[in-house]
């Protein structure tokens, strides 16, 4: 047996510092918090900041040179109808790829938290998770191609005496086109595809954290299973959805790769940031059409609280 | 007298695993029916049989005389207390409480009232608008019970709802449950595995074991006349004596059963010597070897408690000693 009971003599420079750190909580906190606030709150949060003042700068029209003076000239540019329509049509692509991303998810989600077990399970992460792992560009190629008019999907609906079908859809205003490839449906279907995993990941997790017994109790107090969904299951996972649709809702508001290559030619937000501060120098309105998204989330968020969406949290 | 729930051949299948196998109960109306037995025995499974959760693999389940065949836990008149309460984490308790009458459209305000009076019969009044999370285990454990007994069910089942309070608080609830029970009338049906809880409790006991129902009764029948060494293992661990003991005693070459309490030591009855003294509380436990067999007495405070390693002799009164059936062993 060994007479040493504090084991005072062990020292060394790695010990010591180990000591330190158990001595003081503090210390360490502040050490482990150091190198992400500095990322975060400087760099990013930072960068930030220099575009929201970028943003209430504005451009002198004959010189093109940044005017370095508080106004809110910029803004009120935001409003002009060719830069309101492309606010709505991004807004409403994003509420449509949100809404379209959160009914497709929520059933896969569904049966990944409440029936997948083992090796289930893994198919399910892995298949929800490989999109992720291939190329961005390479993926909405290869929809650019699925869409197009010689693409798989023509020749599908060609095989299937269809075709009338497709030509009749495309014929419709606004949501038509020439070919699916550009038209806003083309865009709609991409975005959905490359946003999905966003949405299902959040909601899975929401929906794992509500016990069996949960939707049990509610069969047994009398509801049938369309109630207990309503009432139940779609309050708890809310908050997952409202993760998800956060995910989903700001990353096509920012997109400008995906209208770009699938879609009709009129511009979405991030297009428009892009142009902006590109070729036309624009760096004051591109900064102001920057701001746009993050007003949007943020009054998406203020009125997803106000609606109690995160009570269940 | 009608029966509340009659089980006919019950049996339930998962793969291979037999979890309820060939079971028959019959539930008397306005009992408080307790099924005990250890984990995985197969209690769980009827009580989830009769509330419409699973369905019988073979056999029949009726419920006052009507066949549950095929007909969802949202049209039976039958309400559980879960063992994890499920109480919904984003209603509030009068909202919890309420949560029956409002899916079966009953107005706002008349809900809220009978909720209300829910409450008040679990002794929570009041405590309707905080969230479950705000109370404690004993305060869910009644909530439960009042989103439960608002909708008025034929049958309540309880699953092992006493499970997660600590002692003196479970005592409480024994007795507030079976007030609560004879005042309202309705049939309990009460999982547990706990022998104390079961006998304490119910007009009747089924002791679950592998699936199968070893015995029913009433718990002095359970208690002082086990049918199986098992029930007698179980059910507050009496002595079970192995046939070669018996026949020595009783001249029966049979297994039998002798309540802890009810051993004496001294002078008289069989040789036996002393393997440990534990003290707890009100007795003190000796752990005996009786030729290779091993045996529990309980020692009343005041007796003489022997040294480990002591030679002394046990017996017990005529009529402590029960003759059970056979046993494969």
């Amino acid at each position: 047996m060994s007479d040493v009971i504090l084991d005072t003599d062990r020292k060394g420079i790695l010990t010591r510092i180990s000591d330190t750190l158990w001595r003081n909580p503090r210390l360490t906190i502040l050490l482990l918090l150091t190198p992400p606030a500095l990322w975060l709150g400087v760099v990013y949060l930072g960068s930030l900041f220099a575009l929201l003042v970028q943003s209430f700068f504005s451009i002198d029209e004959f010189s093109g040179l940044i005017i370095r003076e508080f106004t809110l000239k910029t803004y009120a540019e935001l409003f002009t109808p060719a830069n309101f329509d492309i606010i709505v049509r991004t807004v409403l692509m994003a509420s449509a790829v949100t809404i379209a991303a959160a009914l497709v998810s929520f059933p896969i989600a569904y049966y990944a938290a409440r029936y997948a077990k083992g090796k289930w399970k893994a198919i399910f992460y892995l298949g929800v998770m490989l999109p992720l792992w291939s190329s961005y560009l390479v993926k909405v190629y290869s929809w650019k191609l699925i869409l197009a008019k010689e693409g798989i999907l023509n020749w599908l609906f060609e095989t299937l005496h269809l075709s009338w079908l497709l030509n009749a859809y495309l014929s419709l205003p606004i949501i038509g086109g020439n070919s699916l490839s550009v038209s806003w449906t083309g865009t709609f279907l991409v975005f959905l595809y490359v946003w999905l995993p966003f949405m299902i990941l959040p909601i899975q997790a929401a929906l794992e954290r509500v016990p069996r017994s949960m939707m049990e109790a509610s069969g047994d107090l009398g509801a049938t299973p369309a109630q207990s969904f309503r009432h139940v299951l779609l309050p708890l996972a809310l908050p997952g959805v409202i993760a998800g649709s956060i995910f989903t809702f700001s990353l096509t508001l920012g997109d400008y790769i995906i209208p770009q290559i699938v879609g009709s030619s009129r511009r979405f937000i991030g297009q428009a940031v892009y142009a902006y501060q590109g070729t036309a120098g624009n760096i004051p309105l591109a900064a102001a059409f920057a701001v746009v998204p993050i007003v949007i989330m943020g009054i998406y968020l203020w009125v997803a609280k106000r609606k109690g969406a995160f009570d269940a949290l | 007298m009608t029966s509340a729930v009659v089980f006919k051949g019950v049996s339930r299948h998962f793969g291979s695993v037999r979890a309820v196998d060939e079971v028959d109960i019959s539930v008397a109306e306005g009992e408080f029916f307790a099924m005990l037995g250890p984990s995985g025995s197969g209690k769980t499974t009827c009580l989830r049989l009769i509330a419409g959760f699973e369905q019988p693999t073979a056999g029949e389940i009726s419920i006052f005389g009507q066949p549950a065949q095929g007909v969802p836990p949202y049209k039976r008149h039958v309400n559980t207390v879960f063992q994890d309460y499920a109480l919904f984490p984003h209603l509030n308790v009068l909202d919890n409480v309420a949560y029956g009458l409002m899916i079966s459209g009953t107005s706002k305000g008349e809900r809220h009232r009978a909720a209300e009076e829910a409450l008040e019969l679990v002794a929570l009044p009041g405590y309707g608008s905080r969230k479950p999370s705000e109370l404690s285990g004993g305060q869910r454990q009644r909530v439960a019970l009042a989103r439960a007994l608002v909708n008025q069910p034929k049958v309540l089942l309880l699953d092992e709802p006493l499970g997660a309070l600590d002692l003196k608080l479970r005592e409480q609830m024994q007795e507030e449950l079976k007030a609560l029970q004879r005042k309202l009338g309705i049939t309990f049906v009460f999982v547990t595995h706990d022998q104390g809880e079961a006998l304490s409790m119910a007009d009747r006991v089924a002791v679950f074991n592998e699936g199968k129902i070893v015995q029913v009764g009433k718990p002095e029948d359970i208690y002082y006349r086990p049918e199986v060494p098992f029930v007698a293992d179980f059910v507050g661990s009496s002595n079970v004596i192995p046939p070669r003991i018996t026949e020595k005693v009783t001249g029966t070459w049979t297994t039998a059963a002798v309540r802890p309490e009810a051993i004496m030591l001294g002078d008289k009855g069989l040789p036996a010597k002393v393997r440990a003294t534990s003290f707890i509380g009100t007795s003190t436990r000796v752990s005996l070897d009786l030729d290779g067999s091993q045996m529990v007495a309980l020692l009343p405070k005041g007796q003489t408690i022997p040294e480990i390693g002591e030679h002394t002799h046990v017996s017990w009164a005529e009529d402590d000693i029960h003759l059970m059936e056979m046993t494969d062993e």
